[in-house]
């Protein structure tokens, strides 16, 4: 699950990390009072969205009145924002955040996340902030330090000091470093993060560092003891269908084609996508129905899949393990019958009861095409959507 | 031969009297596995499938010599179920369960660095040595006895690989399902050491997925270490960036941990590569008549 910036700043504060102040507005009328609370004479207005790259696309911007930072906002409040990370629909705005400008030296880099490989938390540094990591990392790798924490220790002052002299710090912007090397660390085992990004870290113009962008990803296996954290969750910046799966407990995920998909087992499910790329198909949807998958989930899964419009055919791919192939082609009868499904359905079903199941297919006065093996299902569907759409 | 669980292995099971513990230590005894009791704190004393229940892993080890644990208890306590079956010195435990914090694996992994217990999963599908002992959820039946060691992070996915190499004739010599977490026990490597040591297996499947290096790394163990054929399958080509696929650890993020990257590691160091998911056994088939 990810987080707004504002609400990433907020925790940031709460493990003692300086973050510029900032006040959340959800209406432009909002703004001159957010301006004035905060002081000075100019301000940041930018849009929370859960993308990055917000700066080049207009979502970021600096004014110098409360007039025009109202009408920034009002602008930005309502719209989709499009940038490089947030899908060609964008994201919608329904916060912005008024902040106080920094006077920044220096931009650095700074980001604590789990390190798969090394199975630890590994802090990541660079001298190179306010830029695109990735690309720091591929075109001047050396620019880039690693330091893993181990669970047993935390953060040693060895590792502070290493970072401090990779980027360039003096003494007392080290022990600044210290406290949020700690303080991230601290958040981090706290609540379950993954990753907490500060990019960039600035060194302000009278020399001390502050969090000016924050980014955090929080567990989904450990929300069920973050209720607080859980509570976060802006389901606005998610697909709307892959939300209404998540309160069925289906994994799905949206994607630009129209085969259909419904498969158990998240693997099989990924490679069913890619067979029907691989037969010169393109598939509509990633969707795992899980181990335990009732005729009511493979219900409720068709509905789900069906409520994409590009869909054009559907293929159902289900090994059978702990599931039962018989109670699947139960499930897929029913649930072509409730659903008064229009598109051809291609079926093919291997492991525990798939012959009962194909014989409940074959047996119902359902149209539905069945396959014996994972080439000739691929094959049938594939040429299923060509003859749909007309081709 | 086989590699880590054979007739001789005595197992029990964490979370013996719960729902998904009892259905699977059915399936394990009508399959042959030598289960030999089972742990639910707070039922020791009882019998549950006529096998004794025991209030925990140490006085079950004690009582019935247990070797092997498998683990069906809910994410918030599989954590602690691994490490109390690591303390009483079992030496195989096979961690069934899905979603378990990242943070809690982070702390088992770091306290088994000093354990001669082999963790297996979590998020896994188990371990079988068909004909043998079976410890997990696959479906018996699809399995035989044979040559092929299969090595993968996808439970269905391990089944078809299963399916085809016995449809092929070949039958399996042990099926390890590693998981699809971020941070996981036994890895890729791991098991293709115990595959290339093993006189039964002639040869290996080795099913990956987006996310991470693991298999990148098992590609340059390949090529250094490996004489037996590996046919290596990897799911995800079309899975976009950013987005987990179902699999906790299955997201490529930054570019890192494509399909397209694990496919030319593969590649690049000689292992036999099949595109599509319907051709593992056909691939493997070919290889060992040769």
């Amino acid at each position: 699950m990810n987080l707004h910036e504002y609400q990433a700043k907020q925790l940031l504060q709460r493990y003692r990390l300086p973050v510029p102040r900032g006040i959340v507005v959800t209406t432009a009328a909002a703004v001159p009072t957010a301006c004035a609370d905060l002081g000075g004479s100019r301000w940041m207005v930018k849009a929370q969205i859960h993308a990055g790259g917000r700066g080049k696309a207009g979502g970021v911007l600096r004014v110098d009145s409360p007039a025009q930072a109202a009408l920034d906002t009002q602008r930005l409040l309502g719209t989709q924002l499009v940038t490089h990370q947030s899908g060609a629909a964008g994201l919608p705005v329904a916060q912005v955040l008024i902040e106080e400008p920094t006077a920044m030296a220096r931009e650095l880099y700074l980001s604590l996340l789990v390190d798969r490989a090394a199975e630890q938390f590994v802090f990541i540094a660079s001298a190179a902030g306010g830029m695109d990591i990735e690309a720091v990392a591929a075109a001047t790798p050396e620019q880039i330090v690693r330091v893993a924490v181990h669970p047993a220790t935390g953060v040693q002052p060895y590792q502070v000091r290493r970072l401090s002299f990779a980027l360039g710090l003096n003494a007392p912007q080290s022990q600044q470093l210290a406290a949020f090397m700690v303080g991230l660390y601290e958040l981090a085992t706290d609540c379950d993060a993954t990753l907490v990004e500060i990019n960039p870290l600035v060194v302000t113009d009278d020399g001390t560092l502050l969090a000016l962008d924050a980014k955090l990803n929080l567990d989904d296996s450990a929300l069920y003891r973050h209720p607080e954290l859980a509570a976060l969750r802006d389901p606005t910046q998610e697909d709307a269908r892959e939300a209404l799966a998540r309160l069925h407990d289906l994994n799905y995920i949206s994607l630009d084609g129209n085969i259909g998909c419904m498969v158990n087992g998240a693997g099989l499910a990924m490679a069913t996508l890619d067979l029907v790329k691989l037969h010169g198909g393109t598939p509509a949807n990633f969707l795992d129905v899980g181990g335990g998958a009732t005729a009511a989930r493979v219900a409720e899964a068709f509905k789900l899949i069906l409520s994409d419009p590009k869909v054009a055919a559907v293929l159902v791919n289900i090994f059978g393990g702990i599931v039962r192939c018989d109670l699947i082609a139960e499930g897929i009868i029913q649930a072509v019958r409730e659903v008064a499904v229009t598109v051809p359905i291609v079926v093919r079903l291997a492991g525990t009861n798939a012959e009962q199941g194909l014989q409940l297919l074959a047996a119902s006065d359902l149209a539905v095409l069945t396959a014996s093996s994972l080439s000739e299902a691929a094959d049938r569907v594939v040429a299923a959507a060509a003859q749909e759409l007309g081709q | 031969m086989s590699v880590l669980v054979d007739a001789e292995t005595r197992l029990i099971c964490q979370g013996f009297t719960g729902k998904q513990g009892t259905f699977h230590s059915e399936q394990a005894l009508a399959y042959g596995t030598q289960l030999v009791g089972g742990v639910t704190p707070g039922k020791g004393g009882q019998q549950h499938l006529a096998l004794p229940v025991f209030d925990t892993v140490h006085d079950a080890v004690q009582a019935t010599g247990a070797t092997a644990s498998m683990i069906y208890v809910p994410a918030a306590y599989a954590a602690d179920a691994i490490l109390e079956a690591a303390d009483a010195g079992i030496g195989v435990i096979v961690c069934i369960t899905e979603g378990i914090p990242v943070l809690d694996m982070l702390r088992v992994k770091a306290a088994l660095a000093h354990s001669t217990s082999v963790l297996i999963g979590p998020n896994c599908p188990g371990i079988i040595t068909p004909g043998a002992c079976k410890i997990g959820i696959m479906p018996g039946h699809i399995h035989r006895p044979g040559r092929v060691g299969i090595v993968s992070r996808s439970g269905t996915l391990t089944y078809e690989a299963v399916f085809q190499t016995t449809a092929a004739g070949l039958g399996q010599s042990t099926c390890i399902g590693i998981g699809g977490d971020p941070i996981q026990g036994l890895d890729f490597i791991d098991c293709l050491r115990l595959f290339a040591a093993d006189p039964a297996t002639d040869g290996v499947i080795l099913v990956g997925e987006i996310g991470g290096n693991a298999e990148e790394a098992a590609a340059a163990f390949i090529q250094a270490h490996m004489t037996k054929p590996v046919v290596a399958y990897i799911a995800g080509v079309t899975a976009p960036a950013g987005k987990r696929m179902g699999h906790a650890g299955a997201i490529v993020t930054g570019g890192h941990g494509t399909a397209a990257g694990k496919y030319a590691a593969l590649e690049a160091a000689g292992v036999f590569t099949v595109h599509s998911p319907a051709l593992m056994g056909t691939r493997m088939a070919e290889l060992l008549a040769e």
